[in-house]
């Protein structure tokens, strides 16, 4: 079946065919010999790690099933395909939480160890990777591996964030987090200095458990922006009376976003008017409520297809991570942005901790990471990220592939250089797009 | 709690129309073929919450089975109330028009083999005076049409069946509904070019759930089916029969 599978950036376009996984203990049916394959959940992967142009695509929504949950230890088995948002749904009526949780809950659990994603507590909790106990790991050559941090520890840690290559995750088990309550206590507090972030960040880091930042790209003011931070709520403060929305429910036509904006729309001067706008919607320095976990973690998903904002050329999200001993580079960078004028709204800014992940080509590592989208508007876009890739590696930062969908080799592997020992593992039969281009 | 019984269970409609009896802790049992994938579905609908769930293995043509299956359903779910029939295959129209015993297994699996089913069931929840029997019929049943007549014939069949029954049951209060969906994006069309009017089996689920809920008799799904299908069956002979459908 030929297929119109695209990632969440809509670049690059690509020609894939589709086999779809139903039954996690059934094997998977190899195709041609020369075809590769690829495991694919809900493709809210930017770039092209989702990707396998020219080959196949072994979809996983349909093993989506829960196999085991211990309500009393928190402890939650099930298939591959099932969604973050699924798990929230039979968990937190229940007093459990995602140990960590990326800003969209539209992702499977498959894909949350492939990419080791992470999330607002990456200073508390780390990542994704962390809070996987076991999964299993199914090979072309039939083989299943079960593998925890103790047996097949190798393959534990290249599947965990090792981008799909290693083989098929049929199954995982994570260790869930306690919560009293749905609600969040959430802080938003102003800055309008870069060096303010980070003196609210290393304040907050202490007293919360979700810490992230949202700044201006592209205004004079340079670094200004609004912190929140936020915890799930105490047990002593639990809301009688709890009918807060949730997400907030546009109709459903808006919600849907049903068409692409026409690429003019967004522009210089649209994007820098919506975030003063965003930035001044905020009246107060610091504005402090309980809010339910849904806006609180995932407010872009109240649009489902917020991508199309983007046109049919689709976007490249940029995101990186670099030490933040001294603050010259992220400032160096910022500026380089400013004065490009391509970087989109809700530029997203956080600091990393220092806990470890047991992922071999994981992403984060101590410092400060900043996400942002990019219109694609030709070779100058092209052109900025590469000069950024540049300032990334000079100072021994990362750019983080799940969103790339343009990186050199030369720099991933500047970035990864464990990605030899990594290679190793990857499974003869899978392969994707990003795969090929950064190797 | 309802006492439900679903036979081909792990369909994609029946299993997506399982997990919402399940968060409403209803008790299932379910009968498929497969052991595995039968494993798998209960232990999902077990952690959706679902009061009781088990299982039994059984390739529906084999009809001699048909009341030994029932016998264990009724006493595993100590009773019974609900049950949904959600089995069946699309077979390949053109091998059917070559092959009359591949029409004849066409027919057996989607039409002969429910009837074996229906008939006990039926005669047990007239004896008790309650229930709702639920069967996945097809819109192919509707209107005979060249690009799939042996499968339409076979749910056509059905159709009728479920609406005698629906008569004959009516006085002792127990609903029979026919369920009607249009294009699905399941396993049994999963070689088929899929078009704007596709719906995905959690849509159908939701729409069987409801249907159950409030006694329907016949259910379109998605609803817009229903347009679809009045417009087709209003079409005159002489006109339709050079149409390409």
């Amino acid at each position: 079946m030929q297929s119109t599978y695209q990632s969440w950036g809509s670049f690059p376009k690509v020609s894939q065919r589709i086999r779809p996984i139903r039954w996690g203990k059934k094997p998977i049916s190899l195709p041609e010999p020369s075809d590769t394959v690829l495991p694919h959940g809900l493709g809210r992967s930017y770039g092209d790690v989702c990707l396998n142009d020219g080959g196949i695509l072994l979809t996983t929504r349909s093993i989506n099933r829960f196999i085991e949950f211990d309500i009393d230890e928190g402890v939650l088995r099930c298939e591959a395909g099932v969604s973050l948002a699924e798990i929230l749904e039979l968990c937190v009526p229940q007093g459990w939480f995602l140990p960590v949780t990326p800003g969209t809950q539209f992702v499977t659990i498959g894909g949350a160890i492939a990419n080791d994603v992470h999330g607002k507590n990456h200073h508390c909790a780390g990542t994704f990777g962390r809070h996987v106990l076991q999964f299993e790991l199914l090979r072309s050559d039939g083989e299943r591996l079960l593998c925890t941090p103790t047996s097949n520890e190798q393959y534990y840690a290249a599947t965990i964030g090792g981008l799909g290559l290693t083989g098929l995750i049929t199954w995982a088990e994570i260790k869930l987090k306690r919560i009293h309550h749905r609600a969040m206590q959430a802080e938003s507090i102003q800055f309008s200095e870069l060096d303010e972030f980070f003196e609210l960040s290393q304040q907050s880091d202490q007293y919360y458990d979700y810490t992230v930042a949202w700044i201006d790209c592209n205004s004079q003011a340079l670094g200004r922006g609004i912190f929140f931070r936020g915890n799930h709520v105490a047990p002593d403060e639990i809301p009688n009376d709890w009918n807060l929305p949730r997400l907030n429910r546009l109709p459903p036509l808006l919600r849907t976003m049903p068409i692409n904006l026409p690429g003019f729309v967004l522009n210089r001067w649209t994007i820098s008017t919506f975030n003063s706008l965003y930035y001044k919607k905020q009246r107060q320095k610091i504005v402090s409520k309980l809010v339910d976990y849904e806006p609180f973690f995932y407010p872009l998903d109240a649009i489902l297809e917020w991508k199309q904002l983007y046109g049919k050329n689709g976007f490249l999200q940029y995101q990186f991570v670099i030490p933040d001993n001294d603050h010259r580079m992220i400032k160096e960078i910022l500026q380089t942005i400013g004065a490009s004028g391509l970087g989109s709204f809700l530029a997203v800014l956080k600091t990393f901790g220092e806990l470890a992940s047991p992922g071999m080509l994981s992403f984060p590592r101590p410092g400060v990471t900043l996400a942002l989208d990019f219109p694609i508007k030709g070779a100058v876009t092209f052109e900025l990220l590469e000069r950024l890739d540049e300032k990334v590696r000079e100072v021994g930062g990362a750019v983080y592939p799940c969103k790339d969908a343009r990186l050199s080799a030369r720099h991933f592997q500047a970035y990864y250089p464990q990605w030899t020992e990594f290679a190793q593992y990857v499974d003869p039969r899978f392969s994707s797009s990003l795969w090929r281009r950064v190797t | 709690m309802r006492k439900i019984l679903i036979i081909g269970a792990t369909s994609a409609i029946a299993q997506e129309t399982a997990k919402l009896f399940a968060q409403e802790q209803d008790a299932l049992f379910l009968v498929g073929r497969d052991a595995e994938k039968l494993e798998a579905v209960a232990a999902d609908l077990k952690v959706r919450g679902a009061h009781k769930v088990a299982y039994s293995c059984l390739d529906l043509n084999e009809v001699q089975q048909h009341q030994a299956v029932l016998d264990e359903a009724y006493k595993s779910l100590d009773g019974l109330d609900t049950v949904l029939i959600a089995y069946g295959s699309l077979d390949d129209q053109k091998a059917c028009e070559q092959d009359s015993a591949k029409a004849e297994q066409a027919l057996r699996t989607n039409f002969l083999s429910v009837v074996s089913l229906l008939t006990p069931i039926a005669n047990r929840l007239e004896r008790q005076r309650y229930g709702c029997i639920a069967v996945i019929s097809s819109v192919a049943g509707d209107r005979g049409r060249q690009s799939n007549y042996v499968y339409g014939a076979a749910k056509g069949g059905l159709s009728l069946f479920l609406q005698g029954l629906r008569n004959r049951l009516q006085s002792a209060n127990v609903c029979v509904l026919t369920i009607k969906p249009g294009f699905v994006d399941t396993p049994m069309t999963a070689n088929l070019k899929k078009g704007a009017l596709w719906a995905k089996p959690q849509t159908v689920a939701r729409g069987i759930f409801r249907a159950i809920s409030r006694r329907r008799n016949v259910v379109y799904l998605p609803w817009f089916w229903w347009l679809i299908m009045l417009i087709i069956r209003l079409i005159p002979e002489p006109i339709f029969k050079r149409m390409k459908l």
